[in-house]
């Protein structure tokens, strides 16, 4: 049985299948500063509660337009902070990091959890073996406020890893890879369940995969925990899954999305010298210390380009202070590039390296639609942290292999 | 419970950041209100001045795909649009929208026949999608119960507040 119908029906003591309407009592659920001032419409103006009857774990970050950049976003922070502390919500500030990060760093979710956040890239908790549910801010706030809610059963698909991993090529391009699919369409409302060698991909570009799987259209996606502790022969039990893909590691090049969409997949191979304005490394997708390792062993000793501004934004304070004592930072900063405090700010145009019209920008993010990391004439490809350095160096689209 | 109005169609991979862009999220943090003339301005400019009410979008394949902003069903709600027929929905702009009380619906044939001004109607019960002016009717999925009695009280805050309780039973 695929792990998301084991969790649900070990907690509602019955089996599930596909297509079941079920109630379930939700352990973990959050909001940041996007979606919390919907939240908090819902629960103070709509429901009109003055206290939270559930007891599960909530907590809100201040992680998106954070710190402040504007007056609007300064009044919603401190809400956020007053409906906190009247409601009994913990609280992670301005500087701690990307909400999702601070989930699996903090161990705030684990295997069996249910988890709602009011962010499409919730998936990325089910790194640790949750039920991992992005959600809208009324379904987030019902959550906060009674403990439970509502999921239709998906259908799961498995996706088995086989191999390692070549030189210079990362989860994100599985990730990429798996959205350049023909039949992409088949994670479509559904689960993806990864097996397979889960360790050759390392926990922080797994958590990029279950981040992605947003992008893949799914509902979610999870990585059992026992596909950690051992091998998996892949004769194991293949029953109630709807489908299966087959990955060789070894077949995977380092892969880009180009603008204006997350299915327009290439061989960084086929855009290579296409000239670049400004490179983002960081968000919950590339933010983490494997990343941060990446872009400073290929910056180590060289310059970012001139007339290309590199921006690196570490995924929470742990990853930022792991990277300071590692020296990544060291090599980082005299490389030329700019450190930004953790944020998803840059992702998401909404502060710390907005593009300009006509702009092109190389980002370790999750989404290049028209006017994402800001004018709607500017263009985003999407690339793994080793790409992304490797292009900041030579001012154009480059194969990070050339600094092998 | 049966909605008709007239076809508003789209295209295939319309997204939320298409619905409503997230830059306005922050702009107008404090006031929904203030992004009604933003709706979908870059698939159709001035769209909210161009949606009667009741209208149906008639859209392709992953109608809603991207961020989990619900401001884009919303919005929707808010500048008249009466119910959504595509042929397939991003997973959370679904639930979303039967969270807040607008009707979506996946189908597979009218989202091709349709064009915009035909007169479309919907009976969620029983799951039938008619597109009027062209004569053509097909089988859909009829809505659980739950999602009946959530759309049919404007979404699962009016249910709360009428009903005094979740519209569903925790055993």
């Amino acid at each position: 049985m695929p792990f998301i119908e084991r969790i649900l029906s070990e907690r509602l003591g019955k089996d599930v299948s596909p297509g079941d309407m079920v109630f379930v009592p939700v352990d973990l659920v959050y909001a940041h500063d996007g979606t919390a001032p919907l939240v908090i419409e819902v629960v103070v103006n709509e429901l009109k509660l003055e206290k939270r009857h559930a007891r599960n774990r909530a907590f809100f970050f201040i992680d998106h337009a954070s710190p402040a950049p504007t007056l609007a976003a300064a009044a919603v922070h401190k809400r956020m902070r007053e409906f906190a502390s009247r409601f009994g919500l913990g609280l992670f500030d301005a500087g701690e990091g990307i909400s999702h990060q601070l989930v699996i760093e903090n161990g705030l979710a684990g295997p069996g959890d249910i988890v709602v956040g009011a962010d499409s890239h919730t998936p990325t908790v089910g790194v640790t073996g949750a039920l991992a549910l992005g959600l809208g801010s009324t379904d987030v706030a019902v959550a906060l406020s009674y403990g439970y809610t509502w999921l239709s059963v998906p259908e799961t698909v498995k996706v088995v890893l086989r191999g390692s991993l070549k030189h210079m090529v990362m989860g994100k391009d599985v990730a990429l890879w798996l959205l350049g699919l023909k039949d992409v369409e088949k994670f479509h409302g559904r689960v993806i369940e990864y097996a397979g060698d889960l360790r050759a991909i390392g926990l922080d570009g797994l958590a990029t995969l279950t981040n992605m799987s947003t992008e893949m259209m799914a509902a979610t996606s999870v990585i059992p925990p026992e596909g950690l502790r051992e091998q998996t022969t892949g004769l194991s039990t293949s029953s109630g899954y709807v489908d299966e893909v087959s990955v060789q590691l070894g077949e995977v090049e380092p892969m880009v999305a180009r603008p204006p969409d997350v299915f327009n997949v290439a061989p960084v191979s086929s855009v290579e010298g296409v000239e670049v304005d400004q490179v983002f490394i960081g968000s919950c997708t590339n933010g983490r210390l494997q990343d941060m390792e990446v872009a400073a062993r290929i910056a180590r000793g060289r310059r970012v380009k001139s007339g290309v501004r590199c921006i690196v934004a570490p995924a929470s304070r742990r990853v930022l202070l792991e990277s300071l004592e590692r020296g990544y930072i060291d090599v980082l900063l005299k490389a030329g590039c700019i450190l930004s405090p953790p944020t998803c700010g840059p992702c998401v145009g909404a502060h710390m390296g907005l593009l300009a019209e006509g702009e092109v920008a190389v980002s370790t993010t999750n989404r290049n639609f028209p006017g994402r990391m800001g004018h709607r004439k500017s263009e985003v490809y999407l690339a793994s942290p080793a790409t992304a350095m490797a292009s900041a160096l030579t001012g154009r689209i480059t194969d990070p292999r050339v600094f092998a | 419970m049966i909605i008709r109005g007239r076809a508003i169609k789209l295209g295939d991979d319309v997204s939320t950041d298409h619905i409503i862009s997230g830059k306005y999220k922050f702009e107008f943090i404090d006031d929904m209100s203030k992004m009604i003339p933003h709706v979908l301005e870059d698939v159709i400019p001035e769209f909210y001045k161009k949606v009667s009410k009741g209208d149906i979008i008639v859209a392709g394949r992953n109608f809603g795909k991207g961020s989990s902003r619900e401001h884009a069903p919303r919005l929707l709600k808010m500048v008249g649009i009466g119910a959504v027929v595509a042929k397939s929905f991003g997973f959370i702009f679904y639930r979303n929208s039967v969270n807040i009380g607008l009707p979506v619906v996946k189908a597979k044939v009218v989202p091709d026949t349709a064009e915009s001004g035909d007169v479309i109607e919907v009976d969620l019960a029983r799951g039938i999608v008619r597109d009027v002016t062209k004569g053509v009717e097909e089988k859909v999925p009829p809505y659980p119960p739950e999602f009946l009695e959530v759309v049919s009280e404007g979404g699962i805050v009016e249910y709360i507040k009428k009903r005094g309780g979740l519209p569903w039973s925790i055993r």
